[in-house]
């Protein structure tokens, strides 16, 4: 994937940069809005990473800049505000995720690659399987080596994600966000047990477990070890 | 006081002022008084002249040029300030008392003319007013009175104007400087002390005499309002005090696990533990500034922006089912029951964040009650309000600790031992401000029971959308 960072800090921007070439990633900086703007023009890039405050213009002129111009690349904004208004406001000027500073970089990664694969034609499929689980969007039925899986509604929407996102990391926040529409972070961790309540529906009984725990990070469905 | 701030006193302009007004009107009053009582004496010596020239006619159309003579020389010998004048044919001196004709400036008729009294030193030119009147075709009659005294009485009121309206602008003058630095002594006592007050010193207070005039009472009221800023103060000491120790602590912790680490001689999995460590520390300080600081932009702020009609048992549904696991997992039981259709004008993530904590909470202190592991959630309507209560079987809240508990950054002892940012109740009871609600504190018996009381959207508020939301959402579940 081509990332494009626009960010001023320096050592910021840096250390996304070397975290994005580490997830064998190319990624390339702009320290200015205008720059940054210029860079996001060219089309080149499959996902933009903004800071939302710039040095001349300002982020949410760049991303509104570039819908004008029909670019329709996944942007995430890089905020140090948090408030909920903030995020509205963010998303409402074309952005397409919200991460406030500071921020770990195992987050980060995660949600480029989801923001990534979000203009994939995956978007639109009606089955997702990986190995012998099959999920099927439009009848709501699951099934593990052809058995039956019962799942409450929440747990299928979480199966959902997960599958959608397979073969990528995807953070207990991606979850909450995506699954219950929660933007605060619980104290407990809420989502850790509703995971493993999946788990042993989907997982339990068989050999090789699906669902994997990312230590640090999050969670990963995908056919094969973690 | 210097002169230049003695014409910038406001006191003394406006002191000023009065006494060259009251001056002015004293003045125009006494001249009025003059002017009128010249008028008066003029008009007097004016019929006087006029009856005596009607008498001294008859006298010389009746009896002729000898006896006007007679007449005019007895009424020269009587006192009253009459001037008499008859010349005879040739225009020498027939009678009167005056040695020749005045010289009279234009035709004969009324004027005013000088004449001399008295012989040799003693001699004075007085001023008269009266008629000349002429005999046979010649001027030979002067009929006047003496008005050199009403003049010296009309100068005599003019000079006591003068000397009157300088008297009293000195007197005034004088006033106003004395009135001046009076207040201004008071006014600059005052600015002392305020002074001090804005220099640090908030327990000093403005000089209070009890005499209970204006000044007096100003300043008492500005001591009502410095003991009220005093006291807002150390309030905001207190905050800032509990900040400083939520936030030093685990950056404490935070520099002692990386101290640890690299003293660390076995290199290595001990340094990346210790990393690891750091970075949990981290994660931590970050959570408690970002409840510090969404509490603080709560609290400073009324904003209702991100707010929507929504369904408070939905909501309430909504997380209770997120944590129902975690409570499983724990041995508790989540009971939750609720009135339907209660809808609210809220912000859902801030009154879910705030609803989640009030669980997180339960299962965090309950863990440690002896009472049945159960924690009840209900929402009910009341008249206008939707009540919210989170009840458990823990320890609870001593009763005078309950309303210190609600205030702002105030952690309890036993939240200090436990995991977390201790912020949740602050967070609760800010956000239950932002939407006009009430939070209190209950005994479970055995337990705490927190209630929220939030005030019922007025139907006809976006219901529409609301009805639109929830219609969507049935398709889902369906679906």
């Amino acid at each position: 994937m081509r990332v494009l960072i626009v960010e001023d800090d320096r050592e910021i921007a840096h250390f996304v940069q070397r975290g994005l070439k580490e997830s064998g990633h190319s990624a390339e900086v702009a320290s200015n809005g205008d720059t940054g703007l210029e860079m996001g023009l060219s089309g080149v890039f499959d996902v933009l990473i903004v800071d939302r405050m710039l040095p001349g213009r300002d982020g949410l002129s760049v991303i509104q800049t570039l819908r004008a111009a029909g670019i329709r690349v996944p942007v995430l904004i890089l905020s140090a505000l948090g408030e909920v208004d903030d995020r509205v406001k963010g998303l409402k000027a074309g952005g397409d995720d919200y991460l406030t500073k500071p921020f770990a970089l195992t987050e980060l990664l995660a949600r480029i690659e989801a923001l990534g694969r979000r203009v994939s034609p995956d978007e639109a499929a009606t089955r997702y399987t990986v190995g012998d689980l099959v999920l099927d969007r439009l009848t709501h039925k699951v099934m593990r080596a052809g058995e039956p899986i019962a799942l409450q509604p929440r747990e299928f929407r979480l199966l959902e994600y997960l599958m959608r996102n397979a073969g990528q990391v995807v953070t207990r926040t991606m979850l909450l966000e995506n699954v219950w529409d929660y933007h605060f972070d619980p104290q407990t961790n809420v989502i850790d047990v509703h995971v493993s309540r999946l788990r042993g529906k989907i997982d339990k009984g068989f050999a090789r477990p699906l669902l994997h725990t990312v230590r640090g990070a999050g969670y990963m469905i995908r056919d094969g070890a973690a | 006081m210097g002169p230049r701030n003695l014409l910038r006193s406001t006191v003394f302009r406006r002191t000023l002022t009065v006494v060259l007004l009251l001056a002015g009107v004293a003045a125009a009053v006494t001249g009025l008084v003059g002017w009128y009582a010249n008028g008066v004496l003029t008009q007097s010596s004016e019929r006087a002249v006029e009856s005596d020239a009607v008498e001294l006619r008859a006298e010389l159309m009746g009896r002729g040029f000898d006896a006007l003579a007679q007449l005019v020389t007895e009424k020269s010998r009587s006192s009253g300030g009459g001037v008499y004048f008859l010349a005879g044919a040739d225009g020498s001196v027939r009678a009167g008392n005056l040695d020749r004709l005045p010289n009279w400036s234009g035709a004969p008729g009324r004027g005013v003319f000088t004449y001399s009294r008295g012989t040799g030193a003693a001699m004075t030119t007085r001023r008269a007013a009266g008629l000349l009147i002429e005999i046979d075709g010649r001027p030979r009659l002067v009929v006047g009175r003496d008005i050199e005294d009403q003049r010296a009485l009309l100068l005599a009121i003019y000079r006591s104007i003068g000397l009157g309206t300088a008297v009293l602008i000195l007197i005034g003058l004088g006033g106003s400087v004395l009135i001046s630095r009076h207040i201004q002594s008071r006014i600059d006592a005052m600015s002392r002390a305020s002074a001090g007050i804005m220099a640090g010193d908030l327990s000093g207070r403005i000089p209070s005499d009890a005499s209970d005039d204006e000044l007096d009472r100003l300043a008492r009221q500005l001591n009502e309002m410095l003991a009220r800023i005093e006291q807002l103060m150390a309030g905001i000491r207190e905050v800032s005090d509990n900040i400083a120790h939520d936030l030093k602590t685990p950056l404490n912790r935070l520099r002692n696990h990386a101290e640890a680490a690299l003293g660390d001689g076995r290199g290595g999995d001990a340094w990346r533990n210790g990393l690891e460590r750091v970075i949990d520390e981290a994660d931590e300080i970050i959570k408690t500034f970002n409840a510090l600081l969404l509490i603080a932009r709560l609290e400073a702020g009324s904003t209702t922006d991100g707010f929507e009609t929504l369904d408070l048992s939905r909501l309430v549904i909504d997380v209770a089912e997120l944590y129902e696991p975690v409570a499983e997992e724990a041995g508790f039981r989540l009971d939750c029951a609720t009135d339907a259709g209660l809808v609210v004008l809220a912000n859902r993530q801030l009154l879910g964040q705030a609803l989640a904590n009030l669980i997180d909470n339960a299962l965090k202190y309950a863990d440690a009650g002896s009472g049945p592991r159960e924690i009840s959630i209900a929402v009910r309507r009341q008249t206008g309000m939707a009540r919210l209560v989170v009840a458990d079987h823990g320890p609870g809240i001593s009763p005078d600790n309950r309303e210190r508990a609600l205030r702002r950054f105030v952690r309890l002892e036993q939240s200090r031992s436990l995991p977390g940012t201790g912020l949740g109740l602050s967070l609760v009871v800010a956000v239950a401000r932002l939407h006009q609600g009430v939070v209190t504190l209950e005994d479970n018996e055995p337990g705490l029971r927190v209630v929220i009381e939030l005030p019922l959207a007025r139907p006809g508020a976006n219901t529409a959308e609301l009805g639109e939301q929830q219609a969507s959402e049935l398709e889902t579940a369906r679906g």
